[in-house]
């Protein structure tokens, strides 16, 4: 009987140490992780690459709020982005006042011109993008060139990001965006659904395809685009030669969009 | 027995109600097409067989290369390149939704939700 339970609890140990070691799961792990097509994907030929991709804005060159319409446009309509006349609008870029925009910056007696022009907004492209933190679905995220991005088809609409956005950069879709929109203005880009958040891209669709955003190529110059890593880029020699600001640094983000005075 | 005769009709019509779809399967009209328009072009991006089968997996590991790893790119298996997108790749041959998706999710009862954001060609409409 003795030597019965001796070989019973040697194979019941190996048996233990083969399931915990993971040597028992090993195949099942792989197969979940493998890919289903038998062919091979890549970056596309004409896809612009960057390390980090930021932003700079040269609100000295915009007058009025009029000047910064057809960047709107530009963007709301190579996006598919509803306007609804309501408090639940959808907005990828829009505009606001200084106070609202740099709560921080907000002096006493300070320039008029500054004081009284409004400024474009947009996502931020964080680098530490509390949005993405809080997603519980991994529905955005945060791309290896910096920006920040969204699977629509993950999105739970929980709304945490909304919350978690310092910047207001998020939009819900309360109703069917497509109730205000009556035909898509772009063929080419997907709309969205009633019931996900949606927010600027950066144009990641654009700059697989070697365009620059939409903003960008509507501003004529006024806005820059690159590479935050490359000291050779625009944007880090209009960095290096202005005075810049973002939103809210105090927050650690780590904003991609930068403010020339 | 009581009502031995309504009974045993009872049962008999219970026992072919139940055993019905095997007697329509074993008659009825024989299932084999869908019906489905064919797009003019010659290949998929993989073979027929591989897409019929693995079309919604395929489109689903896209989405995940092309929007996460940005990679928007597919080389198949024979070399050929295409642009990963539903909209821009898929839809420029398989231009006909009615005649082509339509056809073959409603004979086999899916109702995929895809076209609540992407649009559908209205080429040919």
């Amino acid at each position: 009987m003795n030597t019965n339970r001796r070989k019973f609890l040697k194979v019941a140990g190996l048996s233990a140490f083969a399931l915990s070691s993971g040597l028992a799961g090993l195949g099942t792990a792989s197969d979940a992780c493998a890919q289903l097509a038998p062919g091979s994907y890549g970056h596309g030929d004409k896809t612009a690459h960057a390390k980090r991709w930021a932003m700079v804005i040269d609100t000295r060159q915009f007058k009025s709020a009029e000047d910064y319409k057809p960047l709107i446009r530009a963007c709301h309509e190579a996006h598919n982005v509803p306007d609804i006349p309501d408090n639940k609008n959808i907005k990828w870029m829009w505009l606001d006042s200084f106070e609202h925009v740099f709560p921080d910056d907000m002096n006493e007696h300070m320039s008029q011109r500054i004081k009284n022009a409004v400024y474009p907004l947009l996502c931020n492209h964080c680098t530490n993008p509390p949005c993405v933190r809080v997603c519980p679905t991994q529905a955005t995220y945060k791309m290896a060139d910096g920006i920040v991005a969204m699977d629509y088809h993950r999105c739970i609409g929980c709304r945490f990001c909304m919350a978690g956005c310092p910047y207001g950069a998020r939009s819900f879709n309360f109703y069917d965006p497509r109730l205000y929109l009556p035909k898509p203005t772009n063929p080419r880009f997907p709309t969205r659904m009633i019931g996900v958040v949606e927010k600027c891209t950066f144009c990641a669709e654009r700059l697989a395809q070697g365009l620059m955003p939409a903003c960008v190529e509507a501003a004529k110059g006024k806005i820059l685009f690159g590479d935050l890593e490359d000291p050779e880029s625009s944007v880090r020699k209009a960095l290096a030669e202005n005075y810049s600001i973002r939103r809210k640094p105090n927050l650690g983000t780590q904003p991609g969009v930068y403010y020339l005075i | 027995m009581y009502n031995k005769k309504a009974v045993m009709i009872g049962i008999v019509i219970l026992v072919v109600l139940l055993s019905s779809p095997f007697w329509v399967g074993l008659f009825g009209t024989d299932y084999k097409e869908t019906g489905v328009v064919k797009p003019n072009q010659e290949a998929c991006v993989e073979n027929a067989a591989f897409m019929r089968a693995q079309h919604m997996r395929l489109l689903n590991e896209w989405r995940d290369q092309a929007l996460r790893n940005e990679n928007r790119t597919y080389v198949a298996e024979n070399g050929k390149k295409w642009e990963i997108s539903l909209q821009n790749t898929c839809m420029k041959c398989h231009t006909n939704y009615d005649g082509f998706c339509q056809k073959c999710h409603l004979s086999n009862s899916v109702s995929p939700y895809c076209w609540t954001c992407h649009i559908i060609p209205t080429e040919g409409k």
